[in-house]
């Protein structure tokens, strides 16, 4: 038997239960690959449209606002080219919420594992966003034959200008995906706040109307916040990406696209620091809360 | 003494030093009740001390149970030593990969196939592609279900789905064993060839630590054991003695 007092070599020896968090994610790449095959796969089997039924919210969604903001409100006479600049700012905002809700309620849907074994429980969050991400790329692939066929041909600052609005959002939805799934194991209705954030994210940002519009009725210090929303320049981002070579240039980017961008890169970078803090106070109550 | 046999002596796999874990019993389970809760200056939890200042070492090859009645901490010991739970208070040490038959089958989904599952859950143990590869055959066979690996896991019977799972864990490779109310798997020829793969593990040098109120079991598996009682550690030593701890204290 071993007393306080014996002279042990700890050498080899490791905490149970404590890791690198997001870095183990990365680490376990095989799991992770397989966890994201498995949320790809079974997310709607046994259902008739199977992975249609994922299109059929959107694409109604996207209609009515083409229809209401487009027609019946005369946004399709005020910005050229309306139905690409729709659906590029849309789908930028679908990953978002998609994303976000995914992985705020990936713990508790993993609860059977979090309970009994230990992982980095980070995977589930991050697995969630790339599921997320995997069911945005069809949607970007018919924005990129709709967008063909008014004229568009993609430069190389125009592609740069997408991969960074996409990592911006990434980022973004990961980092408050983490603080959000965390929050939620204590607190379930931690999702009704997420449906509202949703709902900011979906108006919050110029993906219906043109910026320029709020420049008008905003006072200027919450006109600044609405511009250094992450969400904002990662919408203008896909603007600028996708369909402002195809008009006429009636409507400019924003004049500080490029700073803006930067500083939403950087804030969706802190967002996701703190939601690994967040994440690693609350990781230790999971598995007796859920 | 020279070096060689400082190695060779064997070195604890596990240390439990003054270990000690409260349950907080919340109960709310949203905002809206735990702001109540606050206005009527209601209790939003109560606490519970699961486990009072456990210490023990266990070496390196040992197979060791801890014995206990329902409720007495046994199960949350083992959570702790897997690490799913943290102590609240002192420390605990494990050297190795340590891998838990604790509810065998946690991982599975039902509309996936047996093959699909094998290797989510082996890479869900902690195993990589390559070693999950080497040893699939060796799964299959183990669990006895070769014809239905490429269906559906919700069309197997419940026996055919433990036998599976149970082979996934067994399978894994690790250091530590931690095994939780084992062997209640599938009809009696599969329990025999389980105890006999567990008794494998233990010949070949594996640390193993088995919860259980199965005594009989526990007899022919361990050598040691440990017995909680509310919490708190009221032996520790041969397993045949520490039966007859937990039935006649």
């Amino acid at each position: 038997m071993l007393t306080k007092t014996d002279p042990v070599d700890l050498t080899g020896f490791s905490v149970p239960g404590r890791g690198n968090g997001i870095l183990d994610v990365f680490r376990r790449r095989y799991l992770l690959r397989l966890l994201v095959r498995k949320g790809v796969s079974t997310r709607y089997r046994n259902s008739a449209l199977g992975w249609g039924w994922s299109y059929v919210k959107p694409l109604t969604q996207y209609f009515i606002y083409f229809f209401v903001m487009g027609i019946v409100l005369g946004r399709n006479n005020g910005i050229d080219n309306f139905a690409v600049y729709l659906l590029s700012g849309i789908i930028v905002v679908n990953l978002f919420n998609e994303a976000f809700s995914n992985a705020t309620k990936s713990i508790v849907d993993n609860k059977a594992l979090v309970k009994k074994i230990y992982l980095p429980r980070e995977m589930f969050p991050i697995a969630a966003v790339i599921v997320a991400f995997v069911h945005f790329l069809p949607q970007v692939a018919v924005l990129v034959v709709v967008s063909s066929l008014v004229g568009w041909v993609p430069s190389l600052l125009e592609l740069g200008a997408i991969l960074l609005g996409a990592l911006i959002v990434i980022l973004f939805a990961t980092g408050l995906g983490l603080i959000f799934g965390a929050v939620n194991v204590s607190y379930r209705d931690a999702q009704n706040l997420v449906e509202i954030i949703k709902m900011l994210a979906t108006w919050g940002s110029p993906v219906l109307y043109s910026y320029d519009l709020i420049a008008r009725v905003l006072p200027d210090w919450l006109q600044t916040l609405y511009m250094m929303n992450p969400l904002t320049s990662a919408v203008e981002l896909f603007h600028y990406g996708f369909w402002f070579s195809t008009t006429d240039g009636g409507l400019q980017p924003p004049p500080n696209l490029v700073r803006d961008s930067l500083i939403g890169l950087l804030i969706v970078l802190a967002i996701t620091a703190i939601g690994q803090l967040v994440f690693r106070r609350f990781e230790r109550r999971f598995a007796q809360d859920l | 003494m020279d070096t060689t046999t400082i190695v060779t002596k064997t070195r604890p796999s596990i240390i439990v030093e003054n270990v000690q874990k409260t349950f907080l019993l919340r109960h709310t389970h949203s905002f809206k009740e735990a702001f109540i809760a606050r206005i009527k200056k209601k209790k939003i939890s109560t606490s519970f001390q699961a486990l009072q200042d456990i210490t023990f070492t266990i070496d390196q090859g040992e197979s060791v149970a801890i014995l206990g009645y329902n409720g007495s901490g046994k199960s949350t010991l083992l959570k702790l030593i897997a690490g799913v739970l943290e102590p609240d208070g002192g420390k605990i040490l494990t050297r190795g990969r340590v891998a838990g038959l604790i509810e065998v089958g946690a991982g599975f989904h039902p509309d996936l196939s047996g093959r699909e599952n094998v290797y989510l859950n082996a890479a869900i143990l902690g195993m990589n592609k390559a070693e999950i590869d080497a040893r699939f055959d060796d799964i299959v066979a183990f669990s006895e279900i070769e014809e239905f690996i490429d269906s559906e896991v919700k069309h197997y019977s419940s026996g055919m789905f433990l036998r599976l799972a149970f082979s996934v864990a067994i399978h894994v490779d690790l250091d530590i064993l931690l095994v939780d109310e084992i062997l209640a798997v599938g009809d009696a020829p599969f329990r025999e060839k389980c105890r006999l793969k567990i008794r494998e593990l233990v010949e070949q040098g594996k640390t193993m630590v088995v919860v259980s109120h199965d005594t009989k079991t526990v007899q022919d598996l361990c050598d040691r054991g440990i017995v909680i009682k509310k919490g708190v550690k009221v032996f520790d030593g041969p397993v045949a003695e520490a039966v007859e701890v937990l039935k006649h204290p």
